[in-house]
């Protein structure tokens, strides 16, 4: 005002008056600080979605099949699994700790329900609770023996893997694999499920209306609060994206089966997690206890029932897993749960972006992570390669997605956004 | 001992009272024995060379860690704090050392960390909002507070751990070494706002190592040495000499013996050229020599003069070789204008 006659009076938002803060108002400005933080090593979902979209173009042009409608239903539906566990991996990776077993809690979920359900004849209400309060209890003692006993988790996991193995087995009994009847709730759930065309539409609808009013509600509270608010056309172009690309995978996906239940529900379930990560306390401390553990807990948060209910809700998310899995096996087997499952949930949630270094990622890791790695498992089913390929460049994409979290946390260290 | 700030404290009861309160890290004895007073609407200043045991009688107060024996006193009531959750409760709210920020969350985040508004549904506006007005109020200059605290300078995060410690309203607030990281204005700004808070009547205990800030707002100096009590002064009686003295242990030590040094040159030389050989270190203790002379005299001025301006104002003290460390400003009092 004293020096520059030519300042404009109009009063600048609360948030915008630091002289040295780069102008970044307005739409290119939204740009320009786009452009910036993946400079600076805050990447967000970037290299996963161009990572997805080059892996997508081999695979068509490999085989015409793969991008085929019916192909992508069954991708989708397959993913919904893992991709649980994987979501519970996301919650122990956000606190910088790590659960090894929850292959075996899924597996042994996946054998406390066919045995209550089938051999004792329980409700199947009843028999999904008890493997859910299972996971929940495996959690909690985690939970109890790091906290009390200070023991690495991958230490107390890694006794679990084995443990809970060896109780599935023992559930399960001489038989080995009990088959779930094709007319249960599961099976249905796992395999026949689909959302019907006009409800995948409202639903998809809802999605980009909600996206859209919670901006909008967001920028005009801020403005009115003498913040910034987010440019306008920036927020209409999300908007606009978000609607064409749901739209289309919808409509897409209804030329033939449609959107499988199961997907719906693993999507729901990303979302009310991102929700309680971002727009909680205690997502918020979830956050603070992976990025400073001392810190958070100096602020009075009480670190030790942030890692309970982590390592809680980590287990449940595998119990829930488990089941969803024998729900599209239409079998609890010796094999539920073993093999690449545990090594596919963790991969998936740090192939979406959750850092391994933890208090960094999001709940929509899980999502694109297990997008690609089941891109990639279908693919080369397609292909007609056996697994050992499969293994290999699932390791493959691991190992590049653990050095893009180093390289871009060096990164970030060196940008001041650590 | 008979001022009228003295009447005051010693008619009403304290906020905090320590007895006894010992601690030990395995076979380092960090506290023995620590007695400590602090009332509503006082500064104490907690004094002590390194390792001294301040940080650690602070993380006490503070339940990072407990006392081995002793009792603590608040409020009236004989507390027993085991948990940070006991220390926030009681409405004491502390600025650690080490600051202990959450890197990886924002400079709103780490304000309201562990008391965000809307439990099940965070008010980020409101919270944005009152970060601005709060950091305002520091002078704080914080580009944007929806950056990570880790791309702040050491001074931006000091004032981010400071202006956390006054959300909540805490009855006591501990500053261990507030201004140490900080600038020239940020110091003043700090030291401002400790005058701010005894006048709302809080009880405030400050470490520095920063004699001329320890002078500027505090009312008593608490003198820790080897982990033990070596004396509480009102800062009125007391020379800084003296202080030194208390801290180290002796009155005749290095700090005295390089005053004494630096002292003689300055006689030796103009005045001026004392200020100038810059490396004279330790603030405030080329003082001892001189500033023995007019102890209490410099400070009363000096608080509210360097206080007041809005930037280079933390020259509190009259004293000349004062400035040995302080970075331009020019502030060259009395001898200034001779040449
Ligand atoms: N967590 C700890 N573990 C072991 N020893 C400690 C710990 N914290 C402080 N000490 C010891 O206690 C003594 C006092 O330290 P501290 O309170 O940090 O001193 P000051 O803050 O006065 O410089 C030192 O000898 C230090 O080594
Ligand atoms: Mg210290």
């Amino acid at each position: 005002m004293t020096t520059n006659p030519t300042t404009p009076v109009v009063p600048l938002a609360t948030d915008l008056q630091d002289e040295r803060l780069i102008r970044t108002e307005g739409f290119k400005g939204a740009i320009k600080v786009g452009v910036n933080r993946v400079r600076g090593g805050d990447l967000g979902v970037l290299p996963i979605i161009v990572g997805l979209l080059v892996i997508w173009t081999i695979f068509q042009a490999l085989n015409p099949f793969f991008l085929s409608s019916a192909n992508l239903v069954n991708l989708l539906l397959e993913s919904a699994a893992v991709g649980v566990i994987a979501l519970g991996i996301v919650c122990v990776l956000l606190v910088g700790e790590i659960d090894l077993s929850v292959g075996s809690v899924s597996g042994l979920s996946a054998a406390i329900v066919g045995v209550s359900f089938i051999k004792l004849g329980w409700p199947i209400g009843l028999a999904v609770l008890t493997a859910l309060a299972a996971g929940a209890l495996i959690g909690l003692v985690y939970s109890l023996v790091y906290t009390k006993f200070g023991v690495p988790s991958f230490v107390i996991t890694l006794a679990g893997l084995l443990g809970f193995l060896g109780v599935q087995l023992f559930v399960l009994g001489v038989e080995g694999t009990i088959n779930l009847p094709f007319d249960s709730f599961l099976v249905w759930f796992g395999q026949q499920a689909f959302v019907p065309a006009w409800l995948s539409y409202v639903l998809a609808a809802l999605g980009v209306a909600g996206f859209f009013l919670s901006q909008l509600t967001l920028s005009r509270q801020r403005v009115k609060n003498g913040l910034s608010g987010r440019p306008m056309r920036l927020v209409v172009i999300q908007t606009v994206v978000l609607a064409v690309i749901l739209f289309f995978a919808v409509w897409y996906l209804n030329q033939t089966r449609g959107v499988g239940w199961m997907f719906v529900f693993f999507a729901a379930l990303v979302l009310v997690m991102h929700y309680a990560f971002t727009r909680t306390q205690w997502g918020r401390s979830v956050y603070a206890v992976g990025g400073n553990r001392e810190a958070a807990r100096r602020a009075g948060i009480s670190v030790n029932r942030i890692y309970v209910s982590i390592f809680v809700l980590c287990s449940t998310f595998a119990a829930i897993g488990g089941m969803l899995a024998a729900g599209r096996l239409a079998a609890s087997a010796q094999s539920s749960g073993t093999g690449d499952v545990n090594l596919n949930a963790i991969a998936a949630a740090v192939i979406g972006g959750t850092s391994l270094f933890g208090g960094r990622g999001s709940a929509f890791s899980a999502l694109l992570g297990i997008l690609v790695i089941q891109s990639i498992s279908s693919g080369l089913t397609l292909l007609n390669l056996e697994s050992s390929f499969r293994y290999m460049i699932t390791g493959l994409v691991l190992l590049l997605a653990v050095i893009l979290d180093a390289v871009s946390r060096k990164s970030r260290t060196s940008h001041g956004r650590a | 001992m008979s001022t009228v700030s003295a009447e005051r404290t010693e008619t009403a009861a304290p906020v905090l009272s320590m007895r006894g309160v010992s601690k030990h890290f395995g076979a380092v004895a960090a506290l023995t024995d620590i007695a400590l007073d602090v009332h509503a609407g006082e500064v104490v200043a907690l004094v002590g060379d390194n390792g001294a045991g301040k940080s650690t009688l602070v993380k006490i107060l503070a339940g990072v860690h407990p006392q081995d024996a002793g009792t603590v006193n608040f409020d009236g009531k004989d507390v027993t704090i085991h948990t940070p959750v006991d220390s926030i409760q009681l409405g004491i709210a502390t600025v650690f050392q080490d600051l202990a920020l959450c890197d990886n969350l924002t400079v709103v985040d780490n304000l309201f960390l562990g008391r965000e508004l809307g439990p099940w549904r965070l008010n980020e506006v409101e919270m944005e909002v009152q970060s601005w007005k709060l950091l305002r109020q520091l002078s704080a200059k914080i580009p944007s507070v929806r950056i990570a605290v880790a791309s702040l300078s050491g001074g931006q995060r000091q004032t981010v751990a400071i202006a956390r410690s006054l959300l909540g309203s805490p009855k006591l607030i501990i500053l261990d070494e507030p201004t140490a990281a900080l600038g020239v204005a940020q110091t003043a700004e700090v030291l401002n706002l400790v005058e701010r808070l005894r006048e709302n009547g809080l009880a405030v205990i400050m470490i520095s190592h920063n004699m001329q800030d320890v002078q500027a707002v505090a009312d008593r100096v608490a003198v820790l040495r080897l982990g033990k009590n070596n004396g509480t002064f009102r800062m009125k009686d007391v020379s800084t000499d003296d202080l030194i003295a208390a801290i180290t242990g002796a009155t005749d030590n290095v700090v005295t013996q390089r005053a004494a040094q630096s002292g003689a040159a300055a006689a030796a030389s103009t005045a001026g050229t004392a200020g100038p050989d810059g490396t004279a270190g330790p603030d405030g203790t080329t003082r001892a020599s001189e500033g023995a002379a007019e102890p209490g005299a410099a400070d009363g001025p000096a608080g509210p003069a360097g206080m007041g301006g809005p930037g280079g104002g933390s020259m509190p003290p009259g004293q000349p070789d004062g400035n040995a460390d302080q970075p331009g400003s020019g502030a060259v009092p009395e001898e200034g204008n001779v040449p």
